[in-house]
């Protein structure tokens, strides 16, 4: 784990049910910290990430909606959450047990310190 | 989307399509192509292939000159578009990609369709039953040629 970003990915990993949480840089979707449990693989979901959150800035950019502070995609098994922080992305993935609010609440402040 | 080796072509084409890339290149490790996407002239696809084996092989002698290990990848980045250089190994030999992409993908997600490429490419390449051969000058201007006929029609 990427040293100056242990402590950041620590207060979102000890929640329950979380199963990984990175640090992504938003332009290229590269993982700069990761904490991830279970066989996730940091590599794609960085990339995935990155990538769905630079169509939602563009998206809301053209709506006139101003840059998005948090996307929310919610599956069956889980969810995939991200919190940009300038050119920093904060990803969480959560499981189906997780307090979504908690845990939005820890990411927004946690991308509000990264900015 | 035209390549030396037919095999190379529906994993070339699933790269190409998933990560959006704007041109794509696989060459050998000498720079003699196997496979292009997007690329429209013969002369820019040779200097392309040249330029990207000759930066593998500086890059490659800069990490052993430090002591590091090889570097694998090497990307730049520009302002509207950028481009991924990467050697693998295959069954047939060391091979370079060069990938020229856009603002509508990104580098992460080259980089994991491009390890898919790699797993790809080893799982549909046939096995080869002549050893390998060592490049002489006399038979390059013949493969090349033979190639530049492969790629372009000509």
């Amino acid at each position: 784990m990427n040293a100056p970003y242990a402590p950041v990915l620590e207060a979102l990993t000890r929640l329950r049910g979380i199963r990984g949480a990175l640090v992504v840089s938003g332009s290229d979707g590269l993982v700069v910290a990761e904490s991830l449990i279970g066989g996730l693989k940091g590599g794609p979901l960085a990339a995935v990430a990155a990538t769905l959150a630079g169509r939602a800035i563009e998206l809301a950019g053209r709506g006139g909606f101003g840059a998005p502070r948090f996307l929310h995609l919610q599956a069956d098994d889980g969810a995939l959450l991200v919190a940009p922080a300038a050119d920093l992305l904060l990803v969480a993935v959560a499981g189906r047990d997780v307090a979504l609010g908690l845990l939005r609440l820890e990411m927004l402040r946690t991308a509000e310190r990264l900015r | 989307m035209q390549a030396v080796e037919p095999w190379v072509i529906p994993p070339l084409r699933t790269f190409v399509g998933e990560s959006s890339a704007r041109l794509a290149l696989l060459m050998t490790s000498s720079g003699q192509v196997i496979a292009q996407h997007g690329f429209v002239g013969a002369l820019d696809l040779m200097a392309a292939a040249a330029l990207g084996a000759g930066i593998v092989a500086s890059s490659t002698e800069l990490a052993l000159q430090v002591g590091w290990d090889p570097f694998q990848i090497v990307a730049h980045q520009g302002q509207r578009q950028a481009h991924f250089l990467a050697w693998f190994d295959t069954p047939r030999g060391r091979w370079v990609a060069l990938v020229v992409f856009g603002t509508e993908t990104k580098l992460g997600l080259v980089q994991v369709f491009f390890e898919q490429l790699v797993q790809e490419l080893a799982a549909a390449a046939p096995v080869q039953d002549e050893p390998r051969r060592e490049v002489l000058a006399a038979d390059f201007e013949r493969e090349l040629n033979a190639s530049l006929r492969s790629l372009f029609g000509r």
